[in-house]
């Protein structure tokens, strides 16, 4: 159900300002979220000041020099640090996107970086992604078959193959799933675009023989229909996906079958 | 909060099986709302300006009554279901279905008013 107002416990404070880096001359202010579980307290923005000269491009390199060389507490997830894990998601000047792939420069003035909206909060930057991966689960990211025939190799023409491109792609960052208010408001029952555009990925795969299964169970009016085609997904992916268009596909199958 | 697993907490009690007939109503009612609320607005704007006995004579002719008529139920239709949307959208619990319920009698209302409205000129 819709919130207008953060619970008194999720309003934000102010926190500390970090000294500046001695010497430098080229410097941006980065304004980070922060709260534990351990102190009881209110989260707070902490003012950080990273030499850009002394850094990488990316949010990612800054984070990890203020990890490194100021605030070793400041904790978020990263790994690959090349838009392929999915891990480093989080909100950057008001915009879900990976921190390894967002370059500082496509930021104006001071940065704010927030985790994803509407997620539980593990600590500082690091949402609870459980109930996601969860919903993604429940698709069945998986080949479904029936029958055992062919007994070795499953084959697709060109043509189905290419079905898939712009689905495969996802990285399960959950930038546009924490994007789309009905996924804020109804995230409990409503799937969100990244499941439901695994879910449309393997609906769509010609080998797949479970379509019908996969469409029975996406035919609920908070699963599927709660996609107002508000296009936040699309427009946040880091990967330059189009969740919504695959999300538009599944809704006209379900017509076909009805119509 | 109940101990469930992660897996039941998100599955819940599975897909209820509908959905894609209130999508279908909600396609069909738009593409005629595309074309009635034009035609409603141009005859409408003819009646405009008329005596109360040129805008019954108006409204006597069979084209600007079923006009008239069918945008006054496909449009209640329309803002029934959108509404109802709307509502699952934003509220929880026993105030969901009894909101749904208030628009419902709402929506119906205005549509039997605006149609017998109509239908009384027209007659």
């Amino acid at each position: 159900m819709v919130q207008f107002t953060l619970p008194k416990n999720s309003r934000m404070t102010t926190g500390k300002t970090w000294p500046r880096p001695e010497g430098a001359s080229n410097v941006r202010a980065f304004r980070i979220y922060r709260w534990t579980p351990d102190d009881g307290k209110n989260p707070r923005v902490d003012t950080y000041f990273v030499d850009l000269d002394d850094c990488g491009p990316m949010i990612l390199d800054a984070l990890i020099y203020i990890k490194n060389r100021i605030d070793p507490t400041l904790t978020f997830r990263r790994s690959c640090r090349e838009g392929i894990c999915g891990s480093c998601a989080m909100n950057i000047g008001g915009i879900n996107t990976l921190a390894c792939i967002y370059g500082i420069d496509e930021v104006e003035g001071d940065i704010t970086i927030n985790p994803l909206p509407h997620l539980p909060v593990v600590r500082d930057l690091i949402p609870d992604l459980t109930h996601f991966y969860a919903q993604h689960a429940s698709i069945m990211p998986w080949l479904e078959t029936k029958t055992n025939r062919p007994a070795k190799e499953w084959r697709q023409s060109i043509e189905d193959r290419k079905k898939l491109d712009g689905l495969y792609e996802c990285v399960m960052c959950a930038s546009c799933s924490t994007a789309c208010p009905s996924y804020w408001w109804n995230g409990d029952r409503y799937l969100g675009p990244a499941a439901l555009l695994h879910a449309y990925r393997w609906i769509v795969d010609s080998r797949d023989e479970a379509t019908g299964e996969r469409l029975d169970d996406l035919e609920d009016p908070f699963k599927l229909y709660r996609c107002h085609t508000i296009m936040n997904c699309a427009k946040t992916c880091p990967k330059g996906l189009n969740p919504a268009k695959a999300i538009q596909n599944i809704k006209k199958m379900m017509v076909e079958r009805v119509v | 909060m109940p101990y469930l697993t992660d897996r039941k907490r998100a599955v819940g009690a599975g897909a209820s099986g509908s959905g894609t007939e209130h999508h279908w109503k909600m396609t069909l009612s738009s593409v005629a709302l595309l074309f009635l609320v034009p035609l409603f607005v141009v005859t409408f704007g003819n009646a405009l300006g008329r005596d109360y006995a040129g805008v019954l004579a108006y409204y006597q002719r069979p084209v600007p009554a079923a006009i008239a008529l069918l945008t006054f139920l496909v449009g209640f239709l329309h803002f029934r279901g959108g509404a109802q949307t709307m509502i699952e959208d934003y509220v929880g619990g026993t105030a969901r279905k009894v909101a749904i319920m208030l628009m419902v009698c709402l929506a119906y209302g205005l549509a039997a008013i605006g149609a017998l409205s109509v239908i009384r000129l027209a007659l």
